[in-house]
């Protein structure tokens, strides 16, 4: 190879390096600060290493029950809520994908205009809150239980699967949904992984929901209950804790539930990058 | 006679009723496929078809006790009140330039990352690198937000140390107006542009390696190589991704520019979506902020309307 090419190998490297680094570089910083004194935060001497290792951040955590039942909420709403919207999507997208079901393309036009025309925040209050759901947490979950856009995505899983596979289950003397539950959701193991994670994440990560539509504090998700801590400053029963505390700074508090908001992401990051790639791809490629 | 044209009589009753019957039939035949997909067809009349219709109140002076037949209709007055506002006018245009710094800084970034990758001759090292820039994008804003506050911190954030080491002095980032735009693109760069990467490199992938021999062989080097296969191979790709971030024009992203946004910088940050959250649904101007959602709808229709029909005529590529 030429040495043109060579150096161009190197400074690829080193640049991508540098991306690289600055990907992780915040979230290290973060860790580190949560295992720091509140000293060596002020100081500013905490760079991607822990200074004067302490627990007293995550203990200062512990001990504040509004952060642990606001993770509940959130644990809650994201198992129940990726078991409804897999179920619903999976009840209408399979049905979407076979020619006996007459209606299919009126059905199929019908979603597809409610991703072209989305309605305002206020109509969407209106019937949030005449179905009285303001306030509870079903409203976390049931007015995002289809994404028409994973919809789709599963639905061309499905089309894709051999339509041999309905023939025989029905010559065998299946009825229609013992097909769907013993043939055809069997096989469709990696499209339901790909979209329960898509729905968990979004469950998991969403605050705008929440901030909509509830007003109990109890009710809080992990995310909204965060947003008050780091952004407005406000740690609650936590910072009735910190007072008198020295060693604790409101920073090193604030990294803390960082660290515990992202750790179930981080979990399942080897199973999110593996199956999301998988989905982002077929979306693109049939859409 | 009459036996010649029963049967006709006969047939053309039957071919009329035969539709009909034969759908009677697939009805009862696949019941089952039917009743699984009512909560799914409610679910999106519920949620989907009743906002869609409730948003006429743009057209009204919507008042909660009076609801949607006792509210009078204003026809177009919403709209009109929105253009004489100099705050609705101010947070336009702050969507606006904020969605076109987003064009010009964050969407090419995806691209030029992706045929870094594409070059990359170690395997390995490509892998571990993919993993590690798509992970901001599984972080969620509020997230995101904190971390992005304590670096920019005036008192402990790195970025004031790093400074402070130039000798310059702290700057608070997020209490001024000046530097707000540019946090809420450069944030999105940081979460999304990894990611961004996946749909380009697929199509980075489908190249044929064929074309890449043959220019060899007639002597191009990589960067002509880069010009003349690889680029026009992923222009398909990049026209549609564009097409759909047109579409997408007017919808920075509440989540995003809610956590960054506080009244220090809120001149310059606001855009309309946190307006609408603002004046709708915290001081309840129902009408109002419905015309802005729709507003903001119909500019999206048209925003993407028009650069289909500007791309197929220029490439023959579209999303429809």
């Amino acid at each position: 190879m030429s040495i043109k090419g060579r150096l161009f190998d190197w400074f690829n490297t080193i640049f991508l390096t540098i991306v690289g680094c600055l990907m992780v570089f915040p979230l290290l910083h973060v860790l580190a600060k949560s295992f720091s004194s509140s000293k060596a935060i002020n100081a500013g001497l905490v760079k991607l290493i822990p200074v004067d290792w302490t627990f007293i951040n995550y203990k200062v955590i512990l001990a504040d029950t509004s952060i642990w039942r606001a993770f509940l909420v959130s644990v809650i709403i994201t198992v129940g809520g990726t078991a409804i919207n897999l179920i619903m999507t999976a009840s209408l997208a399979y049905p979407l994908s076979r020619p006996e079901y007459s209606i299919r393309k009126v059905i199929l036009i019908f979603i597809l205009i409610t991703m072209i025309f989305q309605a305002p925040l206020i109509p969407n209050y209106l019937v949030i809150k005449n179905l009285h759901m303001l306030n509870t947490l079903w409203v976390l979950v049931i007015p995002s239980a289809i994404s028409a856009y994973n919809l789709f995505i599963m639905r061309s899983f499905f089309v894709a699967l051999p339509a041999e596979l309905v023939d025989s289950a029905r010559i065998d003397g299946a009825s229609e949904l013992r097909t769907m539950w013993s043939v055809i959701l069997p096989l469709s193991k990696p499209v339901m992984a790909t979209m329960g994670l898509f729905y968990a994440v979004s469950h998991w990560n969403s605050y705008s929901t929440a901030l909509y539509f509830i007003n109990n504090r109890a009710l809080y998700p992990l995310q909204l209950r965060l947003r008050e801590i780091v952004l407005s400053n406000d740690l609650g029963q936590a910072g009735s804790l910190l007072e008198g505390v020295n060693e604790v700074s409101p920073a090193g508090v604030q990294m803390a539930v960082i660290v515990v908001s992202v750790l179930p992401i981080i979990i399942v990051y080897p199973f999110l990058q593996k199956y999301f790639i998988k989905g982002m791809l077929v979306g693109s490629i049939k859409t | 006679m009459m036996s010649g044209q029963a049967p006709t009589a006969n047939q053309t009753s039957m071919k009329t009723s035969r539709p009909l019957g034969r759908r009677r039939s697939n009805f009862r035949k696949y019941k089952a496929l039917y009743f699984i997909t009512i909560p799914g067809i409610l679910y999106f009349i519920i949620f989907k078809y009743l906002p869609l219709m409730g948003s006429v109140m743009a057209f009204q002076n919507y008042n909660i006790f009076k609801g949607f037949t006792g509210s009078p209709w204003v026809g177009l007055d919403q709209f009109k009140r929105m253009f004489t506002y100099t705050e609705f006018l101010r947070i336009l245009e702050n969507t606006v330039l904020i969605g076109l710094y987003d064009i010009l800084f964050a969407f090419p970034v995806p691209i030029i990352l992706a045929l870094l990758l594409n070059e990359m001759r170690k395997v390995l090292y490509k892998r571990i690198l993919q993993t590690v820039v798509y992970l901001p994008h599984f972080l969620s804003w509020v997230i995101i937000g904190g971390i992005m506050i304590g670096i920019l911190s005036p008192t402990t954030g790195i970025v004031n140390q790093v400074l402070n080491v130039f000798g310059i002095k702290s700057i608070y980032f997020l209490g001024e107006d000046s530097y707000i735009r540019s946090i809420l693109v450069g944030t999105g760069i940081w979460k999304d542009s990894g990611w961004g990467t996946i749909v380009y490199l697929a199509a980075l992938a489908s190249v044929n390696p064929e074309l890449y021999e043959a220019a060899r062989m007639d002597g191009a080097n990589r960067w002509r190589q880069t010009l003349s296969i690889t680029i026009p191979a992923i222009l398909p790709t990049i026209t549609i991704m564009f097409l759909l971030h047109i579409g997408n024009f007017l919808d920075f992203g509440f989540e995003r520019v809610f956590v960054f946004v506080n009244s220090l910088n809120e001149h310059n940050g606001d855009i309309l979506d946190t307006y609408i959250y603002r004046v709708g649904l915290i001081d309840q101007q129902y009408s109002y902020t419905t015309a802005i959602g729709l507003f903001k709808s119909l500019v999206g229709l048209m925003l993407i309307m028009i650069g289909n029909t500007l791309s197929k005529k220029a490439s023959g590529e579209g999303l429809y």
